[in-house]
């Protein structure tokens, strides 16, 4: 029952980061650039939540359609500002530039809701639902964080793979200049990329906070960088491999926390990602992709 | 085309510019409502008075307390004449390089006594600073050993972290609370490592039963589960947290989802946990904890800073913001035993201060009768609190 | 002489460029020290060490082109090490500059032999991915420093992990102390010998660029298949880039310990390693005098925001994006190229 506990445990903490790498991935895996500030829309997005809910008092679901707005324009501004200028300069580049919003977005955070820690109201209650006579528990916010997960997964797959937007931005993906020259407006393309992933951030930032309800300026930073770990761990790109990557982060944190030690879980689980990328070079859903001479 | 866009690059230079005189502009705003950062009059009849501490970053809340703190006792004690203080904070973002940095900036100011720095590392660094600087430097809350170690002229306001430490195991034992005990604590963190040293230590020597001793770390500092379920299996009757609050309150959400509550028992970082905004405080009844001051006391000096402190910054203070404030009154206590002028060049402030701190008592918001002995470790005893209620009550 | 100037190549003159300015800095700094304020003369040791570190991960990032997220767990290696070897030799070598360098090579041993290990694994990956496994090496050594225990005594070196079960002898001194990391650290950098660290990284990194070797690790950056296709050993020549950077970061590591009295692991953390490489993409791929200037000027510009107080780290972060953009901005580049002169288009992207 314990080991059955430790796994539940693990999968509420790995539908977690499933869920915050679900967003990282659709502008890591279109784009093709590392967002370093997506953990901190991540926070934006918590925060509004935050304020909708127990200052002005707005029913949960209207406070998520909110903060799912707010990023959805945060994401789209940043964009314009800070990355559509360095579409044609090298990707690091770009990856700077991010670093600087994810300095900004903090910043900001902490002169407009200063640094005490909030505690959230969480969206879905604290209620669990226990099975075998109370041995083991599973909390409403893992259960909606899961299916959230699942339901995001089939929409981004399908969205992705059959729409008309999805698959311009496949092909963005694949080669910019040749999507340019079939008629795919690039810019727009990446731009709304960059609105979903953002809107996904919000949602991210929602349950992250039920979950684990403390929120200060700089929540976002480590779970984006896990997130992002998963996202790679899964296979840059692959929607269903997000997924897997964030699930099995948090059951490997979880077992080695459990079963070999609490001071050294976190060089466990970064020491089975480099194992498992060694066997298997990209990412555990990746497709490798064969060099042409 | 190609002047048309070094136009607009002049344009962004531009608004670089600007960017920066708003900011200027802005910073003088919250200044012009602070004397405290505006002296008191010309130079020369202020004590200068510096401290840094982490302003942004993760560790902000700590560092903007203590500044909140000591402005408000500054500005007190500026408004009732006599001694005037000028008083600076820089930012160290809670990082010993850049504390140096910020350490360094206060001296171009030409700072005259110092509030070394408010987290137990940074401070380490500084105070090496100020000790081969001959600075006088009194920390609101650096509690760490190695922050006083060796330097004549470093004091610290709060509890040494190891004395912290033997104190609740002893208070453990004695009040019979528990046998068998599980720690969680902290392990990248000085200040956690060195009460939960000293408390296993003590614990053993007082026949305490350790079951459990898990630990988290800044990476991966929002799941307890395992660590709670080891202390719940190995049967741990009372619960050991030398942390900051903001840890604890998940602890205490996550256990009770998992319908464990076993006594808690925290250490001064504790303090702050009822003030979180949203936070229930359910959760937290019947934690003990030992701390050197109570936002709740009826006590009237307390009151008045709770007060004023709530009016100014919107929020109830913690011991940091306590500790800073007692820092500035004990500085003008001395400054004024020893009859300093603000005239007087740092060193011979250093010396006159050493003198003083080692030989006075202070009665301050943290503590009544406190001393300080040559270490400049001081010596005050802690309050025992339980929540009871959504509020401290005091332990016997 | 000047017909000597001539026939030097492009890269040859840049190089020279490189050293004398730097030469130059260091001895207008030496001759204005009465008069640079306390802040500035506090940065300059730790500019020299990011400085280093910055020319270091250009050799992994520009000259090598492959990125590198876990930089400063290498500098995390050469600082835990060399301050543990110079306090250990404290007794021993009474000469403070003589401790320090033998710690820095110490160091830079150390940092060594983690990038030869970090590199088998690493070197097999591409992009990302390799990048993703350096950010783990990253943290994985954070955690390890965050657990180690070192102490000496009269029998020598202890160590243990986890938990403090070193068990000295009477007299010994615990010199690592898990998350206490060092502390009572003999400050013995200088801005001289950090000076000097700067000099000859930029021996070691301009002489391995203009090497047979350096061509090789080149032509595998610009066509790995087509290097490999003319019988270029491509793990060896990633290798020696990689543990070249390993180990000039590693002693920059050393050096920016020693100046503090007191360094933790959780300092080497992800974002020291993201600093670094701003400095390099900032400064240019490839353009190491770029990266002095990139390292310097990013190093000092949180100190000279202080006096928007509250602010600051907000203009600091409008300032690092609106340096991206304009430096990326097309015609700021052909101007600046125009001032300059003609510059090779690829080492300034």
């Amino acid at each position: 029952m314990t080991f059955l506990n430790f796994l539940i445990g693990g999968i509420s903490l790995g539908s977690i980061y499933a869920i915050i790498a679900l967003g990282y991935t659709m502008v890591y895996g279109i784009a093709k650039m590392l967002n370093f500030a997506h953990g901190d829309v991540i926070m934006v997005g918590a925060y509004i939540c935050f304020y909708a809910i127990s200052r002005f008092s707005l029913p949960p679901l209207v406070g998520v359609l909110l903060a799912m707005f707010v990023c959805t324009v945060l994401g789209m501004v940043v964009e314009r500002l800070a990355y559509k200028p360095l579409r044609a300069a090298p990707s690091l580049a770009v990856l700077i530039t991010a670093i600087g919003v994810s300095y900004f977005l903090q910043n900001a955070a902490l002169l407009l809701w200063s640094s005490n820690p909030k505690v959230f109201p969480s969206v879905v209650g604290t209620g669990k639902v226990a099975l075998f006579g109370g041995e083991l528990t599973i909390t409403h916010v893992t259960i909606v964080t899961i299916v959230s997960c699942v339901v995001i997964m089939l929409a981004l797959t399908w969205f992705t793979g059959k729409t008309k937007m999805g698959k311009a931005m496949r092909a963005c993906s694949e080669d910019k200049g040749a999507a340019q020259l079939m008629g795919i407006n690039v810019n727009a393309t990446i731009s709304m990329t960059f609105a979903i992933g953002s809107g996904l951030a919000a949602i991210a930032g929602v349950l992250l906070c039920s979950a684990y309800p403390t929120l200060v300026p700089t929540t976002g930073s480590m779970p984006g960088i896990k997130a992002f770990t998963a996202a790679v761990f899964g296979g840059i790109g692959s929607i269903p491999g997000a997924l897997l990557g964030g699930l099995l982060l948090g059951v490997i944190e979880i077992f080695a926390k459990a079963y070999i030690s609490t001071q050294l879980s976190d060089a466990i689980v970064f020491a089975v990602l480099i194992v498992v990328l060694l066997v298997k070079p990209a990412g555990l859903l990746g497709k490798q992709i064969r060099e042409k001479v | 085309m190609m002047k048309k866009k070094f136009m607009s690059l002049m344009l962004v230079m531009a608004m670089v510019l600007s960017l920066a005189a708003c900011g200027a502009k802005k910073e003088e705003a919250p200044a012009s409502d602070a004397p405290a950062s505006t002296p008191a009059a010309e130079s020369g009849s202020a004590f200068k008075l510096g401290g840094t501490g982490p302003l942004t970053g993760g560790a902000a809340i700590y560092g903007t307390a203590a500044k909140n703190g000591a402005t408000i006792a500054v500005d007190e004690i500026n408004a009732m004449g006599g001694i005037q203080f000028d008083l600076k904070y820089e930012d160290d973002t809670h990082d010993a390089e850049k504390a140096v940095n910020a350490y360094n900036a206060l001296k171009d100011w030409d700072m005259q006594i110092s509030l070394g720095s408010v987290t137990s590392k940074p401070c380490e660094a500084t105070a090496a600073e100020t000790y081969a600087d001959r600075i006088f430097a009194l920390t609101p809350s650096a509690s760490s050993t190695a922050v006083t170690e060796g330097k004549d002229n470093m004091f610290q306001m709060c509890f040494m972290d190891p004395n912290q430490g033997s104190a609740s195991a002893q208070y453990i034992a004695d009040k019979a609370l528990a046998t068998k005990v599980a720690v969680i604590w902290k392990n990248d963190d000085v200040y956690s490592k060195g009460i939960h040293d000293t408390f296993t230590a003590k614990a053993n020597e007082l026949g305490l039963e350790i079951v459990s001793d898990t630990t988290f770390a800044d990476g991966n500092d929002t799941d307890f589960s395992v660590q709670l379920s080891g202390a719940q299996t190995n049967g741990a009757d009372l619960v050991f947290l030398p942390m900051y609050y903001q840890p604890a309150s998940l602890i205490f959400a996550q256990a009770s989802s998992m319908n464990y509550a076993p006594k808690w028992f925290g250490v001064d970082g504790m303090d702050g946990i009822l003030t979180m905004e949203g936070f229930d405080p359910a959760l937290a009844e019947g934690v003990m904890l030992l701390t050197p001051f109570n936002a709740d006391s009826t006590d009237e000096r307390t009151a008045s800073f709770v007060k004023a402190y709530q009016e100014r910054f919107n929020e109830v203070p913690n011991q940091f913001a306590a500790d800073a404030y007692d820092c500035v009154y004990a500085y003008k206590q001395a400054l004024e035993a020893a009859g300093c002028t603000p005239d007087m060049s740092a060193s011979d402030l250093c010396d006159k201060m050493v003198e003083q701190f080692t030989s006075m008592s202070f009665d301050g918001l943290t503590g009544e009768g406190m001393t300080w002995d040559a270490s400049g470790a001081v010596s005050k005893s802690p309050k025992g609190m339980v929540i009871e209620n959504g509020a401290y009550v005091g332990l016997d | 002489m000047a017909n000597k100037l001539k026939t030097l190549s492009k890269t040859s003159r840049r190089n020279y460029l490189t050293y004398v300015l730097v030469i130059l800095a260091y001895l207008v700094l030496q001759l204005l020290s009465g008069s640079l304020s306390s802040s500035l003369k506090g940065m300059l040791v730790p500019i020299c060490a990011y400085v280093v570190m910055a020319i270091s991960l250009n050799l992994t990032v520009g000259i090598l082109g492959e990125l590198s997220l876990g930089h400063a767990g290498f500098m995390s290696v050469g600082a835990f090490t060399g301050v543990t070897a110079a306090v250990a030799l404290q007794g021993v070598i009474p000469i403070a500059p003589l401790r320090l360098a033998i710690g820095m090579v110490v160091g830079a041993a150390f940092a060594a032999l983690a990038g030869f290990l970090i590199g088998i694994p690493v070197l097999r990956l591409k992009g990302d991915y390799l990048a993703i496994v350096t950010l783990a090496f990253g943290e994985i050594i954070k955690s390890i420093f965050n657990n180690l225990y070192v102490g000496m005594d009269g029998n020598g070196l202890h160590f243990s992990l986890l938990s403090d079960s070193t068990d000295l002898a009477e007299g010994g001194k615990l010199i690592i102390g898990g998350p206490m990391g060092i502390g009572g650290i003999q400050k013995i950098s200088t801005f001289t010998a950090g000076f000097l660290l700067v000099m000859i990284t930029l021996v070691v990194v301009f002489n391995l660029v203009n090497s047979r070797s350096g061509r090789a690790i080149m032509a595998i950056r610009d066509n790995r298949i087509a290097a490999e296709s003319v019988g270029v050993n491509i793990t060896k020549y990633k290798m020696m880039a990689f543990v070249t950077s390993a180990a000039l970061a590693g002693s920059a590591g050393t050096l920016f310990a020693m100046n503090y009295s007191t360094i933790v692991a959780n300092k080497f953390d992800f974002n020291t390693s993201i600093l670094v490489l701003v400095f390099v993409v900032l400064g240019g791929q490839g353009n190491m005098l770029g990266s002095i200037v990139a390292a310097a000027a990013l190093t000092i510009l949180p100190e000279a925001l202080r006096q928007f107080a509250d602010y600051r780290m907000l203009v600091y972060a409008i300032v690092l994006i609106l340096v991206m953009l304009a430096t990326n901005n097309p015609s700021f580049k052909s101007f600046w190229s125009r001032i300059t002169g003609k510059r090779d288009k690829k080492e300034a992207a």
